[in-house]
């Protein structure tokens, strides 16, 4: 019988050869991934279902990233790391990166990536629905709940239904101005928020094999957007590459079935896309940049887990170099390496740092930040009525602070371009 | 001690007050990202999910249709309405299960709503917070908020007792064995399913 990608993932993790969609299966669990948030309400499930002296099903497969509520003066905060610090100490977790320490690494779903967590064929859950960014990579992610979480650490297993697959094809050559995220955008405008909702959205075509791991991840980040359970992409040798280099685990690569079924499947051309935002406060609420060019804003934002790596920072580099912002402009990078990458990657012979500093932004450490608002004292959060362009992935009202404040998600390009006239703008006007 | 206050028992009626609210609401709308840092255990701390639950909904868009009507009153940790009533795509967004926790610290029992978010709908059944009903209909557009409601869990059906009407209810399907033990440690020690993987 033919499979999708996704079904074959499934029906490894469950030792069968074959998963029917629809059918609910248990999933033996590769990694689960917890954070500063969710982890402490998870470890209290497991040893209140567990017991006090329970121990985790393998401590090799737990990944502990803070990264929400780092740098804040706020108690309850700090108390969260606290707790996290004591499980992974009592546990004996080889994989927590602690605040304070040189492990610490940043916005978990990039940190996994980095540190190699990210291996093909594999199943990942994650207290965090942004966890489906780890589908770039060939594998199946997901986000689930605390309690769900706690039952994976006790028992290494959680029951899933098998998913209906979307496919979305991206046919052509990436024009420079086009990025992964105008190319989410696009999909979210056509399918809504719930479009995909207990679907696979796989991600297929030319121009999507032609980008980098890190716009991948973009693509897959904002599957959650539509309600998807997953997003992903098959592996190519670009895939095969950026693994090999951080892991020696051998790996299995699954394809789609060429006559697998599909729930339905779209078709672009991106070289007839145009860059696009999502206006507040919905990320399927889309519009070209270009008809909404010139609303004023009062601040750009460029950092998180779907625009705060590498890549982003590389495209934004582009517009800002030799410009100045005329808004208060945050540059957060997702990950220490990232931050450390600012400072040795260059664009036309200068440091990214440099550009941006030069620019007039301002640099923050490396962590979720104002992506979800966060504590008062959190850098970025948007006040009163600010109207924010931002390269992170949601604009529900208040998701960065304010209430009040309205939040255009765009790409690195549109934020960076937007930055520089404190109006809505148009990439392609830099380019 | 428990940390969560689960359904004792599967009572088959659900009867309280109607909370009614639009389409998409999602996570950061149930429970602000800054009220996270709470304890979800100790028992001062978790009043104030009760306190903020559905506190980041617009006010106007809250407690339709006449809408400006706060889901818990200001001073309060409970709500005066046990049944929620909105539009699709409820629970969307961050996965955080401090919101249907929120909710049932609030007050609310149940749901009924015409479609929910993956994440939001897995937390609702296997942390036994809320049962999270499904609707073919758009109630949120024939229930007014404080409108009297009886859920029948038998025979899924929910009976606008102040309008005298019976709607028909989704059944819970695969999950209904979840939702009737009370969540899926409840659900998985009946099973015999809580021992160690082996991969
Ligand atoms: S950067 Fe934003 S979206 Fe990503 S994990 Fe952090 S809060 Fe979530």
């Amino acid at each position: 019988m033919a499979q999708t990608i996704t079904q074959k993932i499934f029906a490894r993790a469950a030792n069968r050869k074959f998963v029917d969609v629809g059918e609910s299966v248990w999933l033996n669990v590769d990694v689960l991934l917890t954070h500063d948030v969710c982890g402490p309400p998870t470890f209290d499930i497991f040893k209140q279902e567990f017991g006090p002296d329970a121990k985790v099903w393998n401590p090799e497969k737990v990944v502990v990233l803070p990264d929400h509520y780092i740098f804040t003066a706020n108690e309850h905060a700090h108390r969260n790391i606290d707790l996290l610090r004591q499980f992974a100490d009592e546990q004996s977790l080889p994989n927590y990166y602690d605040v304070g320490t040189d492990r610490y690494r940043g916005v978990c779903h990039v940190a996994l990536a980095e540190e190699g967590f990210n291996i093909p064929g594999t199943v990942l859950f994650g207290t965090d629905s942004h966890t489906c960014t780890s589908g770039a990579f060939g594998m199946f992610g997901s986000g689930i709940g605390n309690t769900d979480a706690a039952f994976i650490l006790g028992t290494g297993k959680l029951w899933e239904k098998v998913p209906e697959s979307m496919k979305f094809t991206f046919e052509g050559r990436m024009p420079e101005y086009l990025t992964a995220k105008d190319l989410i955008l696009q999909i979210l405008g056509d399918i809504g928020t719930d479009g995909a909702t207990y679907r696979a959205m796989e991600f297929d075509g030319e121009a999507v094999y032609s980008l980098s791991m890190d716009e991948r991840m973009t693509l897959c980040n904002m599957a959650i957007e539509a309600g998807g359970m997953n997003g992903i992409i098959a592996v190519d040798a670009v895939t095969e590459a950026f693994v090999k280099a951080r892991t020696t685990k051998p790996f299995e690569v699954f394809h789609s079935d060429p006559d697998a079924s599909y729930h339905s499947m779209y078709r672009y051309n991106v070289e007839k896309l145009e860059p696009v935002v999502a206006q507040p406060h919905s990320p399927d609420n889309r519009a070209t940049v270009r008809s909404v060019a010139g609303t004023p804003i009062t601040k750009s934002y460029i950092g998180s887990c779907t625009g705060g790596k590498l890549t982003d920072f590389m495209l934004a580099a582009k517009i800002l170099k030799g410009r100045k912002v005329a808004v208060t402009t945050n540059i957060v990078p997702a990950t220490v390496l990232v931050a450390s990458q600012l400072s040795t990657e260059t664009y036309e012979g200068q440091t990214l740092r440099s550009i941006f500093e030069e620019a007039g932004c301002s640099i923050a450490l490396p962590s979720c930040a104002a992506c979800l608002g966060g504590p008062a004292d959190t850098v970025g959060r948007s006040v009163d009525n600010d109207v924010v362009v931002s390269t992170t992935n949601r604009n529900f009202p208040g998701r960065m602070g304010s209430k009040f404040a309205g939040v255009y998600l765009a790409s690195p390009l549109t934020a960076a371009a937007s930055a520089v006239t404190g109006k809505l703008t148009d990439p392609r006007d830099f380019l | 001690m428990k940390l969560f206050i689960k359904l004792t028992h599967m009572e088959s009626i659900i009867q309280g007050k109607a909370y009614v609210l639009g389409k998409n609401i999602d996570t950061d709308q149930i429970i602000p990202a800054e009220h996270l840092v709470y304890s979800l255990s100790n028992p001062e701390e978790v009043k104030m999910y009760g306190k903020y639950a559905l506190s980041g909904v617009p006010l106007e868009q809250g407690g339709l249709p006449e809408g400006g009507i706060p889901f818990v009153s200001e001073g309060a940790h409970t709500s005066p309405y046990s049944i929620i009533i909105a539009g699709p795509n409820f629970g969307c967004g961050s996965s955080r299960e401090h919101a249907p926790f929120s909710l049932k610290v609030a007050g609310a029992r149940a749901i009924i709503a015409e479609s929910y978010a993956r994440i939001f709908y897995r937390n609702c059944v296997d942390g036994g917070f809320v049962i999270p009903y499904e609707t073919s209909q758009q109630l949120n557009k024939l229930i007014l908020t404080g409108d009297e409601l009886s859920i029948d869990m038998k025979n899924n059906t929910i009976t606008n007792l102040t309008q005298n009407v019976t709607y028909q209810l989704r059944p819970l399907g695969s999950v209904v064995d979840i939702v009737q033990a009370g969540g899926i440690f409840e659900y998985a020690r009946k099973n015999d399913l809580m021992a160690k993987s082996q991969a």
